[in-house]
């Protein structure tokens, strides 16, 4: 497992070319894209609902982590 | 239902009414508070299995549930340039569950067999735009016949000098009361009532980074502190001596949830979308999650994005099967939500930005379907339909 997880670090810095850069305003039109942000789509509110009921963990996703019965 | 959505539409009516005033096209001079853009998301979700936890494990899981949001931002400028904005925020959810109405086994369609959700939350936000830093809090609630919760949330936000990056903690705490309602059978007399606490507190750091131009990716860490009734009383537990008894749960759990976000613009029409998550709890729960979206491109503003989620979990050590625990255990459950198991969740979605607007109005922003089908290896299965509709003045 630790070997896959260090294989796909590798496998994403090498594909996308990751180096850091310090991005000019005018640089960053795709960034600032409405599909590029790094939040669940405002859409997919309740399906993070469901899923924090219906699976046992959750958290770490820009979400609530608490409050609601999920009872059923 | 039908009174959601004329109230709705009534709210929109008055926000397109405020939207005849002249804007003020820097955003950096002082302003009144004003709506900024408001959303609606509605979602139809059905789901059905066999394990449902009211019945100890066995007996039918089917709900539905029907939720709209409404979702209003109010911005205001200062005269320093202070950045101010009001995130103002109602949900409403009308379910309906089977499971529910197993509290009395005798009565097929008791008064628990549906229940309306009601959370409003408020969120307010100052932001000094030159220095790059941000304060928020906020409160809510949410509003059930056996459940209610108050929330409270404070976050920093700082950006990096040259604006790539963000550093964000925040901090959570749901106090919540849990009305004791036992199975009918497990009643003695009048004494079913009263209720019991449970507390939530969290703190979450996060840092984001735009790497290159097409390149950004941020990493979120939460500890997570629940104290007080972790059961729900209404949770049957049949024992290996054919006895019938409460879910009992310990009164503290400890969770860490660890997850990164990638996003990347792979040439001019195609978005990867990509998040990771590992947790771990000390009721010996571990679960990974991964999801990949990829937004196509259609047109600047016309998209599809499909999407998988992968999920997995062990189960806690507290859990049991039907019929498997024994009198002598503390503490017990059959409560399949955390048993071990693992799901894959896939669908579309469709998102329409025209330039000029919707129908033409340029108020009317954003138009977003999603689809998608739930399957979880314990046999239980879901389908959920969204909308989001984006309003902005």
């Amino acid at each position: 497992m630790k070997n896959l997880f260090q294989l796909a670090i590798l496998a994403l810095v090498s594909f996308t070319g990751a180096n850091c850069t310090s991005l000019k305003g005018y640089q960053k039109s795709k960034i600032n894209d409405s599909e590029m942000t790094l939040a669940p789509r405002k859409v997919s509110k309740t399906e993070l609902s469901f899923q924090s009921y219906r699976e046992g963990s959750g958290g770490a996703s820009s979400g609530k982590v608490g409050g609601g019965c999920g009872c059923n | 239902m039908k009174k959601i959505v004329i109230s709705g539409l009534a709210l929109l009516a008055f926000f397109k009414i405020q939207a005849q005033t002249p804007k003020d096209s820097t955003g950096y001079k002082p302003t009144k508070l004003k709506i900024e853009e408001v959303n609606l998301v509605s979602s139809y979700y059905r789901q059905n299995g066999d394990n449902a936890s009211v019945t100890g494990g066995i007996g039918s899981q089917k709900l539905t549930d029907i939720a709209n949001v409404i979702d209003v931002t109010l911005v205001k400028y200062g005269k320093t340039g202070k950045k101010h904005t009001l995130d103002v925020e109602i949900g409403v959810d009308h379910y309906t569950s089977a499971s529910s109405d197993r509290v009395d086994l005798q009565a097929n369609t008791s008064a628990s067999s549906s229940d309306i959700r009601v959370y409003p939350s408020l969120l307010y936000t100052a932001e000094q735009i030159d220095k790059g830093r941000s304060f928020a809090i906020g409160v809510g609630s949410s509003t059930e016949y056996d459940y209610q919760s108050f929330n409270g949330t404070a976050a920093f936000i700082q950006k990096t000098k040259d604006r790539n990056g963000e550093f964000t903690a925040r901090f959570q705490a749901f106090l919540d009361q849990v009305k004791i309602i036992k199975p009918i059978e497990l009643r003695q007399g009048q004494d079913d009532g009263g209720t019991e606490a449970r507390n939530t507190f969290a703190g979450s750091l996060s840092y984001a980074q735009a790497i290159n131009k097409n390149l950004q990716v941020s990493l979120t860490a939460d500890y997570v502190q629940q104290t007080g009734y972790l059961s729900l009383p209404f949770h049957r537990v049949y024992l290996n001596d054919g006895t019938v008894s409460q879910e009992n749960l310990p009164d503290t759990r400890t969770k860490i949830p660890i997850g990164g976000r990638l996003s990347y613009f792979l040439g001019d029409h195609l978005i990867v979308r990509a998040f990771y998550r590992f947790y771990t709890d000390d009721w010996d729960m571990q679960s990974h999650t991964a999801e990949l979206e990829l937004p196509v491109k259609i047109t600047p503003f016309f998209s599809l994005t499909p999407f998988y989620r992968y999920y997995d979990q062990t189960r806690i050590k507290y859990f049991k099967a039907y019929g498997e625990h024994t009198a002598a255990e503390q503490y017990r459950t059959s409560n399949y939500d955390l048993s071990p198991f693992h799901s894959n969740f896939y669908g579309i979605g469709v998102r329409m930005a025209p330039e000029n607007g919707l129908f033409g109005n340029p108020h009317w922003a954003m138009l977003e379907f999603r689809v998608g089908h739930y399957d979880r290896s314990t046999d239980l299965n879901a389908n959920i339909a969204s909308v989001n509709l984006k309003y902005k003045v």
